[in-house]
């Protein structure tokens, strides 16, 4: 036991050591050294995530410190490791899909001229990710919240000459930045209340105050867990991208594929799924903060799914999937079923990372071109992408015995036995979902690995609009005073002679890795996970007052038995009708979506606009911020405070000197009429007395 | 403890370094000038490091103590000491003066001597600020400090120098003078200049309130607080690059310490009668000066007006009066050392290439200048208080001891984390990254090895403070202990 202890600093150290080392000499080392470096590290960081895993398993779990941070005021902040169920099958979850991703970047980067960069990066996020989820406390927790959002904001802007990838990048960081300042709001609550920021001091206390008001605005009194709960998820709401701070995600996708798997689809935008699983101990407290995190989980499954039926970016629309899947996760929290989202969290780590990374095949089999509609038939030419596609699909979409089904399922059936309020909207969102994910899913598939070669007709229109774009970066590049940074996007989408060819071993191996899991995992992990006691002492529910899980339970009977009787539940006809309908629409009558589309303009309107967060924010809190600056700048710096009262002071002293100097007028008559007046007025003072 | 007297050595070192700096005369001399001035740059420094090291952290009151008589007739004394709050700003200038020195190594072309000089003299007198206990040898340490920066600004200074220079003259001695008039009461009251005489001396209210707002006035504008800042913004802007450090890292904190020296501990009930007022300055600070900083379009300006902003912090911090607040505060002095430094040399850099502050003229500075580049981001993510950095430190204790004192303080300081990133992150899109803007940008050459080490230095003690802030708060507890437990106790006079 003691040695697994000594080793738990080393999981997030040697990513960190292997990423300093590539992010500080990675121009004087040869370019192979990049990801053999942070590969090694990784790989480490994995390995000795199982041990600790297979340790957990056995029921041991460490809580210690590693360092004091600072004290202040009798507070102690410490950077230590809680390292139990959660915290193991986490850090198993982030090390492997971490290696894969490295792995599949070699592959995917290869060509690129920040290739150590970015293996530097990816790295200090697998550190980031691991001192997040093995913090023993809040102040820790900050920090790996922030450490990751900092990475993301590398990583979006990794192509620094797009304009549009350092706007997305600034855009993701902002946005974080609102969720964070409740996120901080919610811990210094916690730390003045609580008093401490220790978890399991936090946790054993919290019951006490289950029944504490606070008054915020004089006149209105708040559970204290309530505002606590509260502030705490708008946190996770920015993490997790949750409407509406969702906004920054589907922009995030200007970043290179890998990370879109690995940053904003498998493990960081989990964060806020794993922080209030963490945090059930405070959350089961507080009714309405649960009514709060399922209804914002429930519009963020069902909403931002419409949006990936529109879109026709391949990256996009699995952005817009993720964005849905992670609402499915929030309202499982929101329906106190922890378990059940952490179980989504991980089955949906490895499909989604599957998915991302097939489309990075794809898009690399594409020479870069990422419009779907100019896609088709690629089955043909890129048979492993194409299968590890597949299957990463019905996973996603809940195909009985795939892992997702049995992780959907749990959450569809855990919000149809809630009875918290929200929990009726909840079901209906998360049935209606399944409908559209199966539908986007499935249209994606279809228009990429099926139908007809669409590269061969519509090749040469695409190329001349890839064109444009690629012309913008030739023009920038041009003032540079060196070629050597022509970035790959310099050719973009394929010639009228190319063919679409499949990705090197470094991609497809990942991809077949990353699809086992896929299949396997749900079947194996439902019974322990949800209904064993995986995580007992770690995942606290109050079964009295929250009863979905132990109805849950109550109707499991094993994991066979569910997906039999999953194929003839609603779940699943609505997916079969979801796939049967994107196969008719653009397989068998492609003219119909068109026309579709053409009549129903006002809703392709709203959704093309994504409902109109996005101008609203631009317009109103960007521009807002920016006049108000402006304003205060113009008339309280410079006019009122300088203008007048500095400046202002300045010139009445001259103005009242001139005055006075004229007084002075070094005439002798004047001062002689001056003294005699004034002899005259004293007299006549001093005689009256 | 050592028998030196080493805050003495501290203060005239670097002086009388100083004064050999300007005896190698013209411009000829100006090798010989450089490496004196580094010479003493790091003598200064030497002899300040066993203020750390043999600092005695369980005592919270003054250590290193030197007592002379200076004009008895008075009771006038040179008497220094120092406590937790002192020491860590006092290694600050020492450490500063020596990146300032390497900052202005071949920036500085003319009148190479004089300007070395004045830096070393100003590290001298400043550390007599942050150690004198005898007010009136404070009072002239304070007023001293501003000829150097006086003519710092106006002979190596930019086009608009003159305006700013009286500007920046004028706001603090004006300030300065009601101090002086506090100080005369205070002497008439006591008959002393010992500092600590006035910290037991019983005040009726409203004395206390005349005598916290003389102080006032000479603090709040060199801090500066809202709404006396304008003269910062002009004054960073016409600075040279060295002016602009020694302003931000040090001259600001001159305030900041001079408030937990003076006005809290002399006037405690005042404090706490106008610690609403206090903090409602502070705040606006935070979020207004936040918002003016966002539309800046000169990068320095856009830095001074985050000094300003970050400055409110620890105002903020002072004047919740509990032990988080206050080391908060503390902590972010130090921390906005390292930062604005860093921030002001890295605009040094581009403005020694480009001749050019306007963030217009850059973009893409990262295609031409990755290394660099890389700093700039760093320093960037401080300032807007990423953990990890020294910047969240402060800032963090500051927002956990505001909710304690009342929710809708720490909701507004807590806007830095949006306001704070949105003004940084705005600049460092526009300047570095994008395609490279133009052909001035296209022929920038990365940071020479000189520029690297200062950069470089700057960046480990800002993630190094980030990630292990225990020795600074170490330093300061007893100190800050102390001083609450004064400032609980009532000074009011008993009838």
């Amino acid at each position: 036991m003691s040695n697994v202890q000594s080793l738990y600093i080393w999981i997030p150290l040697l990513p960190l050591i292997a990423a300093a080392i590539v992010g500080l000499f990675g121009r004087q080392l040869p370019r192979a050294s990049a990801h053999w470096i942070t590969i090694a590290g990784v790989a480490a960081a994995f390995s000795l995530s199982v041990c600790v895993f297979m340790n957990a398993l056995d029921g041991h779990v460490f809580n210690g410190a590693v360092y004091t941070w600072l004290t202040s005021g009798g507070s102690q902040f410490e950077v230590g490791f809680l390292v139990d169920r959660l915290t193991a099958t986490m850090m198993v979850v982030v090390t492997f899909v971490s290696l894969m991703v490295h792995i599949y970047t070699i592959g995917y980067m290869h060509e690129d001229p920040g290739y150590s960069r970015f293996f530097s990066y990816i790295s200090l996020f697998t550190f980031s990710m691991l001192m997040l989820v093995m913090s023993n406390n809040f102040m820790q927790l900050f920090f790996g919240w922030e450490a990751v959002g900092l990475v993301s904001y590398l990583l979006i802007g990794f192509w620094f000459k797009r304009p549009t990838a350092i706007y997305a990048n600034l855009k993701a960081f902002l946005v974080n930045r609102v969720g964070d300042f409740g996120f901080l709001l919610g811990i210094s609550m916690v730390l003045y209340y609580l008093g401490s920021l220790d978890y399991a001091a936090v946790f054993s206390i919290a019951p006490q105050f289950a029944d504490t008001k606070v008054t915020l605005i004089p006149g209105t009194e708040w559970s204290l867990m309530t505002v606590i709960c509260i502030l705490l998820f708008i946190g996770a709401m920015g993490k997790s991208a949750q409407v509406p701070l969702h906004v920054w995600l589907p922009d995030s996708m200007e970043g290179p594929t890998p990370i879109s798997a690995l940053i904003h689809a498998a493990t960081m935008v989990t964060a806020g799924i794993f922080m209030v699983a963490r945090m059930s101990p405070l959350y089961e407290l507080s009714t309405t903060a649960l009514s709060f995190v399922l209804v914002i989980g429930a519009i963020t499954a069902l909403f931002m799914g419409f949006l990936g039926i529109i879109q026709n970016d391949i990256k996009r629309v699995v952005a817009y999937s993720t964005l849905s899947q992670l609402g499915y996760m929030t309202v499982a929290l929101g329906v106190s079923a922890y378990s059940v989202a952490i179980f989504h969290l991980m089955t949906h780590a490895f499909f989604k990372a599957l998915l991302f990374l097939g489309a990075g095949s794809v898009i690399m089999g594409m020479h870069h071109d990422q419009d779907m509609r100019n896609m088709g038939a690629l089955r043909k030419y890129m048979p492993i992408t194409w299968v590890t596609s597949l299957i990463g699909s019905l996973a996603l979409i809940g195909t009985p015995l795939f892992s997702g089904f049995y992780s959907k399922d749990s959450i569809i059936e855990a919000a149809q036995f809630s009875q918290i309020p929200g929990s009726g909207f909840a079901y209906f969102a998360v049935l209606a979902g399944v409908f559209v994910t199966a539908f986007y899913s499935f249209r994606m598939y279809f228009l990429v690995f099926h139908g007809k070669e669409k590269w061969m007709q519509s090749g040469h229109h695409a190329h001349e609009q890839q064109h444009a774009h690629h012309d913008e970066h030739a023009h920038d590049a041009d003032h540079g005073d060196s070629h050597t940074d022509d970035e790959h996007e310099e050719h973009h989408g394929l010639g009228p002679h190319d063919k679409p060819h499949e990705s090197p071993w470094v991609v497809t191996i990942p991809l077949i890795l990353l699809a086992i899991p896929s299949v396997f995992i749900g079947y194996f992990a439902i019974e322990p996970m949800l209904f064993g006691n995986y995580f007992h002492d770690i995942i606290y529910v109050n079964h009295e007052a929250h009863g979905a899980m132990h109805m849950l339970a109550h109707h499991f009977h094993g994991a066979g038995a569910m997906a039999l009787h999953g194929l003839t539940s609603l779940p699943f006809i609505l997916a079969a009708s979801g796939v049967a309908l994107a196969w008719f629409f653009y397989m068998k009558r492609p003219d119909i979506p068109a026309a579709i589309q053409a009549r129903c303009s006002l809703i392709y309107y709203i959704l093309d606009n994504k409902y109109g967060f996005d101008s609203f924010n631009e317009k109103f809190f960007a521009a807002g911020s920016r006049f108000l600056g402006g304003k205060l700048w113009h008339y309280g710096d410079v006019k009122l405070i300088d203008g007048f009262l500095v400046n202002g002071t300045a010139h009445l002293i001259g103005r009242i000197a001139g005055l006075v100097r004229r007084l002075q007028t070094g005439l002798i008559y004047h001062y002689a009429f001056a003294m005699i007046i004034g002899v005259f007025l004293l007299l006549t003072f001093f005689m009256k007395i | 403890m050592t028998d030196l007297p080493i805050l003495s050595l501290s203060i005239w070192v670097p002086i009388v370094a100083g004064f050999l700096v300007l005896c190698t005369g013209g411009d000829r001399n100006a090798p010989l000038a450089r490496w004196l001035a580094l010479a003493g740059s790091i003598a200064g420094f030497a002899v300040t490091v066993p203020l750390y090291l043999d600092f005695d952290i369980a005592n919270g009151g003054f250590q290193f103590q030197e007592h002379l008589q200076w004009v008895p007739a008075f009771n006038i004394n040179y008497h220094l000491g120092v406590d937790g709050i002192a020491v860590p700003l006092i290694l600050l200038t020492s450490f500063t003066t020596f990146i300032v020195v390497l900052a202005g190594w071949e920036v500085i072309q003319k009148r190479v001597a004089q300007y070395m000089a004045s830096f070393l003299i100003m590290s001298g007198i400043m550390i007599g600020v942050f150690s004198a206990l005898d007010a009136i040898l404070y009072y002239i340490f304070w007023e001293a400090m501003l000829i150097p920066m006086f003519l710092v600004i106006g002979i190596w200074g930019g086009p608009n120098r003159v305006y700013a220079t009286i500007k920046f003259f004028l706001y603090t001695l004006l300030g300065s003078l009601l101090m002086l008039v506090a100080f005369i009461y205070l002497y008439h009251q006591s008959n002393s200049f010992e500092i600590s005489e006035y910290y037991s001396m019983p005040l009726d209210l409203h004395v206390q309130v005349l005598i916290f707002i003389a102080f006032f006035m000479a603090f709040a504008v060199k801090i500066p607080m809202w709404p006396v800042h304008t003269w910062l913004p002009d004054a960073h802007v016409e600075a040279p690059t060295g002016g602009s450090v020694v302003l931000a890292a040090i001259a600001l904190k001159l305030g900041g310490y001079s408030f937990l020296r003076f006005a809290m501990p002399i006037a405690p009930d005042a404090s706490h009668y106008l610690s609403g007022f206090m903090i409602t300055l502070s705040l606006i600070a935070v979020v207004y000066i936040a918002l003016v900083a966002l539309v800046q379009k000169d990068m320095k300006k856009l830095i001074a007006y985050s000094s300003i902003s970050h400055m409110g912090f620890v105002t903020l911090g002072f004047f919740l009066f509990n032990p988080l607040g206050l080391e908060g505060a503390i902590v972010q002095m130090v921390s906005h050392g390292f930062i604005s430094s860093a921030m002001f040399l890295s605009v040094g850099v581009l403005y020694d290439r480009m001749h050019s502050r306007q963030i217009a003229d850059y973009g893409g500075v990262v295609n031409t200048m990755p290394t660099f580049t890389a700093f700039a981001v760093l320093f960037a993510m401080a300032n807007a208080g990423l953990p990890g950095t020294s910047g969240f430190v402060g800032e963090f204790l500051v927002i956990l001891g505001s909710v304690q004192v009342n929710f809708w303080y720490a909701f507004l300081a807590s806007t830095t984390l949006i306001f704070g990133a949105a003004y940084t992150l705005w600049m460092i899109k526009r300047v570095y990254y994008g395609p490279v803007a133009n052909a001035h940008v296209a022929a920038l050459t990365d940071i020479n090895r000189r520029e690297f080490l200062i950069l470089g230095l700057l960046a480990i003690l800002v993630l190094g403070f980030g990630i292990y802030p225990h020795p600074i708060t170490e330093m300061t507890h007893a100190t800050v202990s102390q001083l609450l437990e004064h400032m609980a106790l009532s000074k009011l006079p008993t009838l």
